[in-house]
C-alpha cells in the first residue's frame, strides 16, 4: 500500500482555474460574489480562486474564510476541536451569491453546518458549492457545483489534500486507511 | 478541560487557547444572530450560593448564547435555606442531567469540593468562592488587555513586558488572586497597591509585587491600572480611617485619571462605587475598559463553557 497520487500542482492550478471560470459563467460574472472558504484548506483555495475569479473578471471579488465548528453535528463525539477564526468581507452575505469551498467533500456535514452558519450571518441571494475533490459517499442532500476532480474512493481510504501554503508542498493524494499518518489533512474523513 | 477551578492550574498555553476561543466566541457576538448551537441539548446550572447579579447573567447569557439550557439556582427560598447540604443539592442537580454547574459559594474551596466529591458528573465551573478565586473574571480581564494592546493581532500572544497595577483591597479579593496567576502565567509583571492592612502580609511564593503608595506606582507608567471595589460591608472592619481617606490616597481620582498616559488601560471588575475607589471621570473616560469587560465577560464564559462542554469527555 502506499500513497498514489491523483492530483500533482499542475493539476490543482488547472483544476481551480477552471472552477474560477465556471463561477464567472454560471454567475454571468463577478457582481456580487462572495467567496467563503471552510478552514484550513478551504480558505487558502477559496484565495486562490477569488485571485482568479478577480484577474478574469477585472473585478475585485471578496473572499473570506467561515468556520464551522460550532455548527457541527459531532461535536460530542470527538475530542474537542478548537475553532479557527470567520472573516466575512465587510460588505456582508445579504443579496450575495455566496460560493463555499473545501478541499475535500465527502459526507456532507461540513456544508450543513456551513449552511447553518450562513443563515446566521444574513442572507444571501444563493449559495453554491465548490470542492477540490468529491469523494462521495454523501449522507445528506447536499451536491457541488463545482469540482475540481470527482474521485470515486471506499470509505477505508483517505485523501489527503496538501497545499503549498499549508504544508509546504502541492498534491492530492489517496491512501488506503484507517491508520494513514496524521501529518497532513484529515478532512478527508472528517468532512 | 473538565473542570475550571482555579487559574493557577492554568499553563500559558491553556490560557492562551482559552482567550483564543473566546476571540472567536466574540467574533460571533457580531453576527445577525447571535445565537450559535453548539451546546444545543446541554443543561447549565447556575448554583449561586451568594448573590452576584453580575456574574449570574453573563453564565447565563453565554450558555443560552450557546443554546445550552440554564437552570438558575439561588440559595435564597432554597432548599438550601432549609438546611440542605452541599452533598445532597449537588446530588440532585445530577439526577436532573446537569452537564455542567457554575457554582458561586461564600466558602474558599467549594467548587473545588465538588468536582473531586464523586457527588456529581457535571463538568464544575468556579463563579467565585470565598476569598479564593474567580478564573473567569481573571480571564475575560486578560482578554480585555490583549484586545486593547494588541488589537486583532491577538490571537495566540501572551501579554508578555506589560506591567498590572490592581489597586484595592487585595486582602479579600478573589479577582486578585485569579488574576495573579494568569497574569504571571502569560508574562505579566502584578503590582498590588493598598494599604496596609488590605494587603496579605506574607505574599511568599505569590508572583506578584507590594506597594502601599498609588502615586509612586502610578509613576512607574503601568500599562494597566485596574481599581478593585471597596466593599462597604467592610468599612465597619476599621481596615482604614473613614472611606474619604481611602479615596484621597489610593482612589483613582480626576487628578490621578489626569496623570495617566493616553494608552494606559483603567479596569474595574465592577459593580463600582463611583466617587470611593474610582471618580466618576475616571470610570467613563476612553481608558476605561469598565463596558468592554461586561460584553467580554460574556466571549470568555462562551469560550469556558464551549471547552468544558463539547468533545468526548475525557475523564
Amino acid at each position: 500500500m502506499g500513497a498514489r497520487i491523483v492530483l500533482q500542482h499542475a493539476d490543482i492550478s488547472r483544476a481551480l482555474t477552471r472552477i474560477a471560470h465556471e463561477i464567472l459563467e454560471s454567475n454571468r460574472g463577478a457582481d456580487d460574489l462572495v467567496i467563503l472558504g471552510i478552514p484550513t484548506r478551504g480558505v487558502v483555495l477559496a484565495r486562490r480562486i477569488a485571485t482568479l475569479v478577480s484577474e478574469f473578471s477585472g473585478i475585485d471579488v471578496p473572499v473570506g474564510s467561515l468556520d464551522v465548528t460550532m455548527y457541527r453535528d459531532d461535536l460530542s463525539r470527538h475530542p474537542t476541536r478548537a475553532p479557527s477564526p470567520t472573516s466575512i468581507p465587510p460588505r456582508g452575505v445579504d443579496g450575495a451569491t455566496v460560493v463555499l469551498v473545501d478541499d475535500v467533500l465527502y459526507s456532507g456535514r461540513t456544508i450543513r453546518a456551513a449552511l447553518d452558519a450562513i443563515g446566521d450571518i444574513g442572507r444571501p441571494r444563493a449559495v453554491r458549492l465548490a470542492a477540490l475533490v468529491d469523494r462521495g459517499h454523501r449522507e445528506l442532500p447536499i451536491r457541488p457545483d463545482f469540482v475540481g476532480k470527482n474521485l470515486p474512493s471506499s470509505p477505508s481510504e483517505r485523501i489527503y489534500v496538501r497545499l503549498e501554503d499549508v504544508d509546504g508542498e502541492e498534491s492530492v493524494t489517496i491512501e488506503q486507511g484507517p491508520t494513514g499518518d496524521q501529518g497532513s489533512s484529515i478532512e478527508g474523513s472528517a468532512s | 478541560m473538565r473542570h475550571l477551578l482555579s487559574t493557577r492550574d492554568l499553563s500559558r498555553d491553556d490560557a492562551i487557547h482559552i482567550l483564543d476561543v473566546a476571540e472567536d466566541m466574540a467574533d460571533t457576538q457580531t453576527r445577525e444572530v447571535r445565537k450559535l448551537p453548539t451546546l444545543r441539548g446541554k443543561t447549565v446550572v447556575n448554583l449561586f450560593f451568594e448573590d452576584s447579579t453580575r456574574t449570574r447573567i453573563s453564565f447565563e447569557a453565554a450558555a443560552k448564547r450557546l443554546s445550552a439550557d440554564v437552570i438558575n439556582f439561588s440559595a435564597k427560598g432554597s432548599s438550601v435555606s432549609k438546611g440542605e447540604s452541599l452533598k445532597d443539592t449537588a446530588q440532585t442537580l445530577e439526577e436532573m442531567g446537569a452537564d455542567a454547574v457554575v457554582i458561586r459559594h461564600g466558602a474558599s474551596g467549594a467548587p473545588h469540593t465538588l468536582a473531586a466529591s464523586g457527588w456529581i458528573d457535571a463538568g464544575i465551573v468556579n463563579a467565585g468562592d470565598g476569598t479564593h478565586e474567580h478564573p473567569t473574571q481573571a480571564l475575560l480581564d486578560a482578554f480585555t488587555m490583549r484586545r486593547r494592546i494588541h488589537g486583532t493581532a491577538s490571537r495566540g500572544r501572551g501579554l508578555d513586558g506589560i506591567t498590572v497595577a490592581i489597586v484595592g483591597d487585595i486582602l479579600h479579593s478573589r479577582v486578585a488572586r485569579s488574576n495573579v496567576w494568569l497574569l504571571s502565567a502569560l508574562g505579566a509583571r502584578t503590582v498590588f497597591v493598598g494599604p496596609p492592612t488590605l494587603i496579605p502580609l506574607d505574599l511568599t511564593g505569590w508572583p506578584a509585587e507590594t506597594s502601599y503608595d498609588l502615586d509612586a506606582t502610578l509613576a512607574t507608567q503601568p500599562e494597566v491600572v485596574m481599581m478593585l471595589r471597596i466593599q462597604t460591608e467592610r468599612m465597619k472592619d476599621a481596615f482604614f480611617p473613614s472611606p474619604h481617606e481611602y479615596a484621597r490616597r489610593w482612589g483613582l481620582d480626576d487628578e490621578r485619571l489626569a496623570r495617566l498616559g493616553p494608552d494606559t488601560i483603567v479596569m474595574h471588575p465592577g459593580p463600582m462605587n463611583r466617587g470611593l475607589e474610582i471618580s466618576s471621570r475616571a470610570a467613563d473616560s476612553p481608558q476605561s475598559t469598565v463596558r468592554e469587560q461586561v460584553a467580554n465577560g460574556v466571549s470568555a464564559r462562551m469560550a469556558v463553557l464551549y471547552l468544558l462542554l463539547s468533545g468526548e469527555r475525557e475523564d
